[in-house]
């Protein structure tokens, strides 16, 4: 059943989200197929973590549709996501990765192999048995991308997941976002540290409002931006 | 006087009877607590996690059933126990059994509604995590509820609060008999009514230090565990 | 490591549960509805004891006042009662709840009061007393719990011609508890009670109380026992409980009644006369 069900490609058609009056998302229409990873850039408030949790399908649209492989059902088939602080289950850090491979339907005794090799993809396989909210914030991260991978995903949506951590943990974070997008998933990831952009991304999506303003691949987006906003932003101005 | 002192040698000599009281007290109330964790925790987990019409109704009705007055609790079991009552067949009323179900009637709104508001409280955190794992409605129940286990200690003291404490229930259904159904409440209760008032304040105190005991016990326990688990 | 919470709360049934161990069908045990007064004095704590070593039976006593332990055997969940309201006990034999009425034992009512007798009653008799008590409105505490004692103490208002429901006033308090609970309510009130001799003989908290009259023949008190009806409640344990009663009133049982005594002193007076009513 996992083998011939999709969720690629994620069409949005129309899609707003509204908040009240507020409008958080304003009719996108867009459509992320396999390839090389989209990073969604913008300003803090431009909508991307709104966006994301759409793709994610955690979250309906207020008007419009998405689409996950055709299917508009929201149950997460082959997609996974990483928050930007993940919620790391009261048990240890190898129990975390079981739990995440029983909900994805991974057969009994195929676990504990998994488990060990899921940790050491990660990097915390000397870590296992330590209690997943006594380990660090780089550390807690990286648990949460074995637990997104443990779900076998063709795409991987990620929400800043190195905002708030330190440049080594960032790095090693960012090489295990490479190493998946080699293998094939779709990565689509939220961030606004243009480096980070330049280091991971094969096409940008910018958004402004809530709105998707530009998108270009990574390097004609950072060298020749085509909208006032984007070169703003570019720029280091404040875009509002 | 003489009779006063023979009453306190017997709670400092921890005399057999003495030790008969006790361990019925505990035997009943804890095994109250038990049973009610295991109803009144999933059905704790269930109305947080569920919506539906009348939900609100719910949560008020378990919230104000945390007051429910022991007698009443007492007298209703009765009713259904006694032999002219619809379970009367079973034979059970005036036996250890019977207090059990009367407290555990007693303290399933005490944990189920505690249950309610510490998984609600934890699925606003673990909401969008669950979902984005595709977790089932028993699988999310049973995770909140494992990973809530340190805050659900509360939950469950509180009840064996409440059972430890409580005469009105225990005396209805289980007729204070000596030696049968005698706990550390009813036999407070027996002796304050023979006049027998340092005996009975004595037994007062040997029933606050076990609970006091019991809650250092779980409060220990809560504090090592979650030092291990993090 | 982590804290097992299923195996913790498996283990706390276990442990809890072992040794409650339900009744059997070899229970040898039978439930006797009885009064407050019978427990409170420390008879049923001399007597049963006596009785197990004889026949091998354990007795349940739930203490209660006489209309409840009544009420209690009228729904089949007692196997005997024992108590000490004569009317009361007549009724529920016809009524066809009990099989027969044995008298078993007496003991006496005596009017207790504070030492300091505001009423001036001490020494005389209980309807002087009575009268003079609702004259002066001095505090008296009623049990007002249906109980034996209670109907003993309606029926001697009435012999002391006081229509106490028409003329009771905040003097008169009716605290609906056991005899126990009264004594300590006089107590801290320094009001009159009456009160089983055997109950005042062994109550502990006396404090300023003390008896003001005794020894009226009508403050006589009559204790009976009756199986409940087998035939109404097919529950009811009648051979072992039948063997209760017949103890009660066979010339050992009756000796064992008259050996129990307090300070020396004899609680309650043996008159069985076998043939029951």
């Amino acid at each position: 059943m996992r083998a011939t069900v999709s969720d690629l490609p994620l069409v949005l058609d129309g899609v707003s989200l509204l908040a009240g009056a507020t409008t958080i998302l304003d009719r996108l229409s867009l459509s992320i197929t396999p390839g090389a990873p989209t990073l969604i850039v913008g300003p803090n408030g431009s909508g991307k973590t709104s966006l994301l949790r759409l793709l994610m399908g955690l979250a309906a649209p207020t008007a419009g549709r998405v689409s996950w492989g055709g299917r508009t059902e929201s149950k997460p088939v082959r997609r996974a996501i990483l928050f930007q602080r993940p919620v790391m289950l009261r048990r240890t850090a190898a129990a975390n990765v079981a739990y995440a491979l029983a909900q994805a339907g991974t057969p009994r005794n195929e676990r504990a192999v998994r488990v060990a090799v899921l940790l050491e993809r990660v990097g915390l396989f000397d870590l296992a048995q330590r209690p997943a909210r006594k380990l660090s914030g780089g550390e807690q991260q990286r648990l949460a991308l074995a637990r997104a991978l443990a779900r076998e995903p063709e795409i991987l949506l990620l929400d800043e997941p190195t905002a708030s951590l330190d440049p080594a943990a960032t790095r090693s974070v960012e090489e295990i976002v490479l190493m998946a997008a080699q293998s094939g998933i779709k990565i689509v990831m939220a961030s606004h540290d243009l480096g980070q952009v330049r280091r991971l991304a094969g096409e940008v999506m910018f958004m402004v409002r809530g709105a998707l303003c530009e998108r270009a691949p990574a390097a004609a987006f950072l060298d020749h931006p085509t909208t006032p906003e984007a070169a703003a932003f570019l720029r280091g101005d404040l875009v509002i | 006087m003489s009779v006063e002192f023979s009453a306190w040698q017997l709670i400092l000599n921890g005399d057999a009877a003495l030790f008969a009281i006790v361990r019925l007290s505990l035997a009943v109330s804890l095994s109250a607590v038990a049973l009610a964790a295991l109803i009144g925790m999933p059905l704790g987990a269930l109305v947080a996690l569920t919506r539906f019409p009348g939900r609100s109704v719910l949560v008020v009705l378990l919230n104000a059933m945390m007051g429910l007055p022991p007698v009443v609790v007492g007298l209703a079991v009765y009713l259904l126990l006694s032999r002219s009552g619809p379970l009367g067949s079973m034979g059970i009323l005036f036996t250890p059994t019977a207090m059990i179900i009367a407290q555990t009637v007693l303290i399933i709104p005490i944990i189920a509604a505690l249950t309610r508001q510490t998984i609600e409280d934890l699925w606003a955190e673990y909401r969008d995590e669950l979902t984005a794992m595709d977790v089932s409605q028993a699988g999310r129940m049973a995770t909140l509820l494992w990973d809530a286990r340190f805050s659900l200690l509360t939950a469950l003291l509180a009840g064996f609060g409440r059972a430890a404490a409580e005469v009105g229930a225990v005396m209805i259904v289980g007729g204070n008999i000596d030696g049968f159904t005698r706990t550390m409440t009813t036999a407070v209760a027996l002796e304050t009514s023979k006049g027998n008032l340092p005996l009975a304040m004595g037994l007062g105190l040997v029933l606050v230090a076990i609970v006091l005991a019991i809650n250092a016990a779980a409060w220990g326990t809560r504090v090592w565990s979650e030092r291990q688990a993090g | 490591m982590a804290f097992r919470f299923s195996s913790f709360v498996s283990a706390l049934l276990l442990t809890s549960l072992a040794g409650l161990a339900p009744a059997s069908a070899q229970d040898r045990s039978i439930v006797v509805a009885s009064t407050t007064s019978t427990q409170d004095s420390g008879l049923f704590g001399y007597l049963l004891p006596l009785f197990k070593a004889k026949a091998n039976i354990d007795v349940k006593v739930i203490a209660q006042g006489t209309g409840q332990a009544l009420d209690t055997a009228r729904r089949g969940d007692a196997d005997v009662v024992f108590v000490h309201a004569k009317s009361q006990e007549e009724k529920f034999v016809a009524d066809g709840f009990g099989v027969k009425r044995f008298d078993v034992m007496y003991n006496d009512f005596v009017l207790i009061g504070p030492k300091s007798d505001p009423a001036g009653v001490k020494g005389k008799d209980i309807e002087t007393a009575l009268k003079a008590i609702q004259t002066k409105a001095a505090p008296f505490v009623s049990r007002g719990d249906k109980s034996g004692t209670h109907s003993a103490e309606l029926a001697l208002w009435k012999v002391a011609g006081v229509d106490i429901a028409a003329t009771k006033g905040p003097w008169y308090r009716e605290i609906g508890q056991g005899m126990g609970p009264a004594l300590n309510t006089a107590g801290a009130m320094n009001g009159y009670v009456l009160a089983d001799r055997g109950t005042w003989i062994s109550f502990k908290n006396r404090g300023e109380l003390e008896i003001a009259v005794e020894g009226d023949k009508r403050l006589f008190n009559q204790y009976g026992v009756m199986l409940v009806n087998p035939e109404k409640f097919p529950s009811v344990k009648k051979e072992f409980g039948q063997a209760f009663v017949d103890w009660l009133i066979s010339t050992e049982g009756q000796a064992a009644i008259a050996a129990y005594k307090i300070d020396g002193q004899q609680l309650f007076f043996p008159n069985a006369e076998k043939k029951g009513s």
